[in-house]
């Protein structure tokens, strides 16, 4: 393993990345099995979904830590190789929690047999490599369908979600809340519209097929997660209404696990930041806030967030990791950010400009969001960027500046 | 000056065919008419609603296979809408949206469904799906290279009723061989359709305004639809996507710079 630790250091060094992919590919090409390996004998939990994994997966091991050593991809490199990187860096730590790439769950969960697979949301993300969002939920159910005696945690507020756990014999259902209903309108399961209405039990979904929301054990309210056993207060310091869907579905994974729900609570609360998310950055007269957003759904719920007086610099690129098609933008109602200061900035300014132009929106734009922080007035600053711009920019101000406090 | 006529823009099936943000092309259309003065109102009709036969353009987007079924059913339901589609409106489709307006699609179980049967062309699967970055050079007059970004697994044969919509440069477009040339999209006097998103209107704005001009001739005749100056980040977007084009190609880019 010291030759891919060692590599691990080296591509933090070059800036290449935040160490976890390039540490575990090289070990995977040592040792092909290395990740069966690693994993055996420890309980695993595997994060998936398409918005939420970080976060989710932050929130669980901060609570799985209340009981001991917790191995985590921490840096968010999830695929097969930053698995590997995760626990070869805490090789005796008996519980893993491991965010693992949608696409790559079938693999990583045939390596190492998880106890505990949680399932967020999924919805339309770099449709460039998943093509279609039914074809990724089928290959979820497939890949649940080939680890029965895992327990599964899913939303039950997201029929995609509900379609890929169905046949799951151990499922805890949690309602979330989740309100994208952008890519679920008609049913996974037979394309017919589903039928929507709100009872006292919640928003349900129903489907003429049969296809239904499930009865939830855990339900995340604004302030709490309910079940049948009781209320417990959740109090975040990370914002954001989906924030706390996202601890109400780690309560109930850590619980599955043997943790309290109010000492899984008081851990969550206590996280300031998720891998860079939600921090306050100082750079010379700006405070910036960092916020993370790489598609539709996910910017539906940063939008709610974004301070109204604040100036806000949008950076989007469109890499690999991104998607390399930047239509998603054009889901994004920009429109509501009329009468505010933006820069528009990233590798793909221009697309961004374009659709800000139509959507009414005076801005700047320029690629090097440096130089687009640097025309926006002192004082602070709302940046909304996506995956691989988070991460280049979070590299830019690290070597420049000091993390102040937490977001609230 | 009289009122400013609307022009109503009927997005078909957002929640059915929604799923490549190919809405976004209402938007464009919406205000490169609204910047000239024509008030535009743009409709969501929704798999819940009853489609208005009335409206001077349709959009039909991109869609997963599943979602492609229902809506043909759901448009052939709707007759008095299908014969405006066929007899007086223009109708602008992308990807799915090409798809079940031809004759048929066959599905990857081999399986055939009949389409719509407004535009003379059939669909079957390719062995791979076609994901990337295209660029054609458009058949319409005045329109030049167009840029998007395609995402189907559908090859589609153009019969002798419709014409392409453009010629691929790069990437693969309708990916049928057989009618001579490697065509993309197909064209009628009511029609026109493509693979490609983007949405394609916003990074090809000449597109869009012979759109406009195929609607606003028929109903607006005395409406005034003179260039816009271009759009600031436009021409950036466009050398960027159009300097893919091949060596070869580099004529067409200097025969025109992109209109918008
Ligand atoms: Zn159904």
């Amino acid at each position: 393993m010291r030759a891919g630790l060692a590599a691990g250091r080296i591509s933090r060094r070059w800036g290449l990345g935040a160490g976890g992919i390039i540490g575990g590919r090289v070990t995977l090409v040592l040792a092909p099995s290395a990740l069966s390996r690693l994993a055996r004998g420890r309980r695993v939990v595997l994060v998936s979904g398409t918005n939420g994994k970080t976060t989710t997966s932050h929130m669980l091991a901060a609570a799985m830590r209340t009981a001991g050593p917790v191995a985590h991809n921490a840096s968010g490199a999830n695929m097969s190789d930053g698995a590997v990187g995760a626990l070869a860096a805490d090789p005796d730590a008996p519980v893993a929690v491991l965010e693992v790439d949608e696409l790559h769950l079938a693999a990583v969960a045939a390596a190492v047999d998880p106890a505990v697979v949680v399932l967020l949301n999924l919805s339309r993300d770099q449709l460039d490599r998943g093509s279609e969002v039914r074809a990724v939920a089928a290959a979820l159910a497939a890949a649940l369908a080939a680890h029965p005696d895992a327990v599964v945690v899913a939303n039950a507020d997201d029929p995609m979600v509900v379609w890929a756990a169905a046949r799951s014999a151990r499922t805890v259902w949690v309602s979330t809340g989740h309100r994208w209903s952008g890519d679920a309108t008609s049913c996974p399961r037979c394309g017919q519209i589903l039928q929507r209405h709100t009872d006292p039990d919640g928003e349900q979904w129903t489907c003429r097929c049969g296809l239904a929301r499930p009865v939830p054990r855990w339900v995340a309210t604004d302030t709490a997660a309910v079940t049948g056993d009781g209320v417990v207060p959740v109090r975040l310091r990370l914002p954001g209404r989906f924030n706390l869907g996202n601890a109400v579905t780690a309560m109930a994974a850590a619980s599955v696990l043997g943790i309290d729900p109010q000492r899984a609570a008081a851990a969550m609360s206590a996280l300031p930041d998720v891998a860079g998310r939600y921090a306050l950055v100082v750079h010379g007269d700006h405070e910036l806030r960092l916020l993370l957003a790489k598609n539709p759904a996910g910017w539906a719920e940063t939008l709610g967030l974004l301070d109204d007086d604040r100036p806000l610099l949008v950076v989007v690129n469109a890499r690999e990791a991104d998607g390399r098609d930047t239509s998603w933008l054009w889901d994004v109602p920009f429109e509501d950010l009329a009468h505010r200061s933006v820069v528009a900035a990233g590798e793909r300014a221009a697309d961004l400009g374009v659709r800000l132009t139509y959507a009414g929106v005076e801005h700047a734009t320029v690629a090097d969001p440096l130089a687009g922080l640097a025309l926006l007035p002192p004082g602070p600053v709302d940046v909304v960027t996506n995956y691989t711009a988070f991460h280049q920019l979070r590299r830019r101000l690290t070597a420049t500046a000091s993390p102040r406090k937490s977001a609230q | 000056m009289s009122a400013a006529p609307d022009l109503v823009i009927g997005v078909l099936l957002p929640d059915v065919l929604g799923t490549y943000s190919d809405a976004g092309n209402a938007v464009v259309l919406a205000q490169r008419a609204r910047w000239r003065g024509i008030e535009a109102n743009v409709l969501h009709l929704s798999a819940d609603t009853t489609p208005p036969a009335g409206c001077d353009i349709y959009l039909l987007g991109g869609g997963e296979d599943a979602a492609q079924l229902f809506a043909i059913e759901w448009l052939a339901g709707h007759k008095a809408l299908l014969r405006s589609l066929s007899d007086t409106a223009t109708t602008f489709a992308v990807c799915a949206g090409l798809q079940i307006l031809g004759h048929t699609l066959t599905d990857e179980q081999g399986r055939n469904h009949d389409g719509l049967g407004l535009l003379d062309l059939t669909t079957a699967p390719r062995r791979r799906r076609a994901v990337g970055e295209v660029i054609t050079r458009c058949e319409l007059p005045g329109v030049g290279l167009l840029t998007g970004f395609e995402n189907h697994r559908g090859a589609t044969t153009l019969g002798a009723g419709v014409r392409p919509l453009g010629q691929v440069l790069s990437g693969v477009g309708n990916g049928a061989t057989s009618s001579g040339g490697r065509g993309e999209g197909a064209v009628t006097d009511r029609v026109v359709a493509t693979y490609l998103h983007g949405p394609v209107l916003a990074r090809n704005p000449a597109l869009a305004d012979h759109l406009l001009c195929r609607v606003t001739g028929h109903r607006f005749p005395d409406a005034d639809l003179p260039d816009l100056p271009d759009l600031p980040d436009l021409p950036d977007l466009r050398r960027a996507y159009l300097s893919k084009t091949p060596r070869r190609h580099a004529r067409f880019l200097a025969h025109r710079t992109p209109r918008s």
